[in-house]
């Protein structure tokens, strides 16, 4: 976690150059597939509303729909474990895998595992964890966490891909072609059969939780998902308490939004319901299924100004939207959620003195909450987040003194009227042959990186006065 | 206090409230057993003779295939044809659903086997439960007939649906499966599918052929 290191881990994002070409795929890929796949279901924006209504109720009631979830996966032959932290949630998998003399353990895509950090859990154990997501085998090889939460390699280029296939899969012949992308994905994808044949305990993620009936469900597009959870003999599914749904109704609903948020198809490929362990008739299937729940910090939010967080579906869009996002990419961000929704999530669950630089890396353009499935007001708890980073004084001195002397003027309205009154024509006068600075004493930490506009004549209270604007 | 009480009473405490208000107990109630159905797009809500079209031209938008055949014994003749169309082996793995089990292969070279996948067969042919035309997403289901493992490993899947399971949107397939299991009840699994396997995890670009199928071939039988 290098949340508090975030200036920094910016600072190098912005100077590499793989990292800057790679980062070029998200500008151009996801925003134009939302925005078509949006404007060909006329329903879509009253899906939204929809969605974000059945999130409401749910975590209104939220104690009801677990015990409910949890009496109906019982009933299914399925067991449900529950975890108050990281620690407690490994612990409890961990002890699934051993009890069943597991060796090799298959994963499907998960972020809440990798917020606890499960894959070092499952080693330090003595038994191999193995990621199956194309994106998350990628990154395991390279040992980095992922940049996206549904893009975990979105930050390589193919050329990386294929040094590390090369310098990793040494079996295969030197002098095969990875040139194209299907020749890696084909690679990745003999690979890893042979994995998912061998592998005792299949661990995957939830998108929903259904209460009506006990079910889990999974969306994915590769079908790694459906083979983690299929061919070993034990499933364990990995989810967050938040992602319960009342019906298979409301899963429906949100479904109809996940999808063409995230990556612009009207459904992922697949989305699988699994209720419990293999039925006595089942040719196939898991003969054991546990459901591990995981609190880790959200019941806590649950009745603050940041339960509407607890709406999130991890969809993406708000980073594949993001200024800030495309230019730093998600590891800057430095901790397993990036992007708008890492900004507001991240402080909640780390503690704001380490990821309070998050919710300050935004220019509040609005973006992401504009295309937000479930409208989670994203600038609004950023900056309930600095409020509280402000309050607490973890906001840096230069900060709060540059914040003292405009609210010493702003409060002051004629000597704001004097001070800027004195400083345009000044500014005016050095500035007017460029129209820009490249370059101001003592405000290089802008300069240095963008151009300062020079003032076009005169102060804006001057000019709202001429136009007739009333003053008080 | 074991983690579950200490959860749902951290859960309670933060919602201000005990778990035993007699409203908040009888709105979910309510929510479960009416499953209200929300925002129903129009796209899925076309006649029963539009529904076939919708499915194809959705289906085909996510790289399925699709053939019309007008009889159960005519999926023979579109297996053999699909089979040697993409230059495949002439050898099909298959469960045992009983919607299957008349075809009569012996006029055709390809040879049958029965049950789930170890993870080596090129063809698999599998009989839907259901499908929903407004996305083009086959419904498969977990049992005896039809092994969940063939709708993943082998990497030509083909799947016959007939066109009286066909449904316009999501909330009919799931009437249908309560007709089948019960409310409240649901299979191991259920495999929603829309499309063949894909990734877009190599510079944003999407491959057929993930993990699961390359090819996806959808057999409707409008008898």
């Amino acid at each position: 976690m290098t949340s508090p290191a975030f200036k920094q881990n910016a600072h190098d994002a912005l100077a590499d150059k793989q990292l800057q070409q790679a980062l070029g795929n998200v500008r151009a890929g996801f925003i134009d597939k939302r925005a078509q796949a949006a404007d060909r279901l006329p329903e879509f924006e009253a899906l939204r509303d929809s969605a974000r209504d059945i999130k409401n109720h749910v975590l209104a009631h939220l104690d009801l729909y677990l015990e409910r979830y949890e009496t109906k996966v019982r009933e299914a032959g399925g067991q449900v474990h529950f975890a108050r932290d990281a620690q407690e949630a490994c612990a409890t998998i961990v002890e699934i895998c051993k009890a069943q003399g597991a060796r090799t353990v298959t994963k499907g895509k998960s972020m809440v595992s990798e917020e606890i950090g499960l894959n070092a859990a499952i080693e330090a154990a003595g038994m191999e964890a193995i990621e199956t997501d194309l994106g998350e085998y990628i990154i395991q090889l390279r040992h980095e966490a992922p940049s996206h939460i549904i893009a975990p390699a979105v930050h390589l280029t193919k050329e990386q891909v294929e040094s590390d296939f090369r310098r990793l899969h040494t079996h295969l012949p030197k002098d095969r072609d990875l040139t194209q992308a299907e020749a890696l994905l084909g690679e990745a994808r003999m690979v890893l059969r042979k994995r998912f044949l061998e592998a005792d305990v299949g661990i995957t993620g939830a998108n929903f939780l259904v209460a009506e009936t006990g079910t889990s469900i999974i969306v994915t597009n590769e079908g790694n998902g459906d083979l983690t959870q299929t061919l070993p003999r034990v499933h364990i599914v990995i989810a967050s308490i938040e992602k319960i749904v009342p019906t298979l109704e409301d899963a429906a609903q949100i479904l109809r939004v996940l999808g063409r948020s995230a990556t612009g198809q009207d459904m992922s490929v697949y989305t699988t319901l699994s209720t419990g362990p293999r039925r006595p008739d089942d040719v196939d299937g898991p003969q054991a299924y546990h459901v591990v729940l995981v609190d880790n910090g959200r019941s806590a939010m649950l009745g603050t100004e940041f339960e509407e967080m607890l709406r999130c579906i991890r969809c993406g869009a708000c980073m594949n939207h993001c200024p800030v996002y495309h230019a730093v990419g998600g590891h800057a961000y430095g901790w397993v959620y990036p992007g708008p929704m890492g900004a507001v999530l991240s402080p909640s669950l780390l503690g704001v003195d380490k990821a309070g630089h998050l919710p300050n890396a935004s220019t509040f353009c609005g973006r992401c909450e504009s295309v937000c499935p479930v409208r989670i007001p994203l600038p609004k708890l950023m900056r309930h987040w600095r409020e509280r980073e402000y309050e607490r004084h973890l906001a840096p001195a230069t900060y709060r003194y540059g914040l003292g002397v405009w609210a010493f003027f702003a409060r002051r309205p004629a000597l704001y009227k004097l001070a800027t009154g004195v400083a345009m024509p000044v500014l005016n006068f050095f500035g007017r042959k460029k129209g820009r600075f490249a370059s101001l004493p003592l405000a290089s930490g802008w300069t240095d990186h963008r151009d300062l506009p020079a003032p076009q004549g005169r102060t804006f209270q001057a000019q709202w006065r001429e136009r007739g604007g009333r003053t008080r | 206090m074991s983690a579950r009480d200490d959860i749902l009473s951290n859960i309670r405490r933060s919602l201000g409230v005990t778990g035993r208000e007699a409203p908040r107990i009888a709105a979910v109630e309510e929510r479960l057993r009416s499953a209200p159905r929300g925002v129903t797009p129009m796209r899925g809500q076309v006649s029963r003779s539009a529904l076939v079209d919708l499915f194809r031209v959705e289906a085909e938008r996510v790289a399925a295939s699709v053939a019309e055949v007008s009889q159960a014994q005519d999926i023979v003749a579109e297996v053999a044809r699909y089979l040697r169309e993409h230059n495949l082996p002439a050898s099909l793995r298959t469960g045992v659903d009983p919607r299957l089990a008349g075809l009569d292969w012996s006029a055709t070279s390809i040879s049958v086997t029965h049950g789930p996948s170890a993870g080596d067969d090129l063809n698999g042919l599998s009989h839907a439960f259901g499908a929903v035309a407004e996305t083009g997403t086959l419904a498969m289901v977990s049992g005896a007939d039809n092994p969940t493992t063939l709708n993943f490993l082998p990497d030509n899947h083909i799947v016959v649906l007939r066109e009286a399971d066909l449904c316009g949107d999501a909330e009919s397939l799931w009437d249908r499966l309560r007709a089948r299991y019960g409310k409240g009840v649901a299979p191991r699994t259920v495999n929603l599918i829309t499309g063949p396997s894909r990734s877009g995890d190599i510079e944003q670009q999407i491959v057929l052929g993930a993990h699961g199928p390359r090819r996806l071939h959808i057999i409707i039988v409008r008898d």
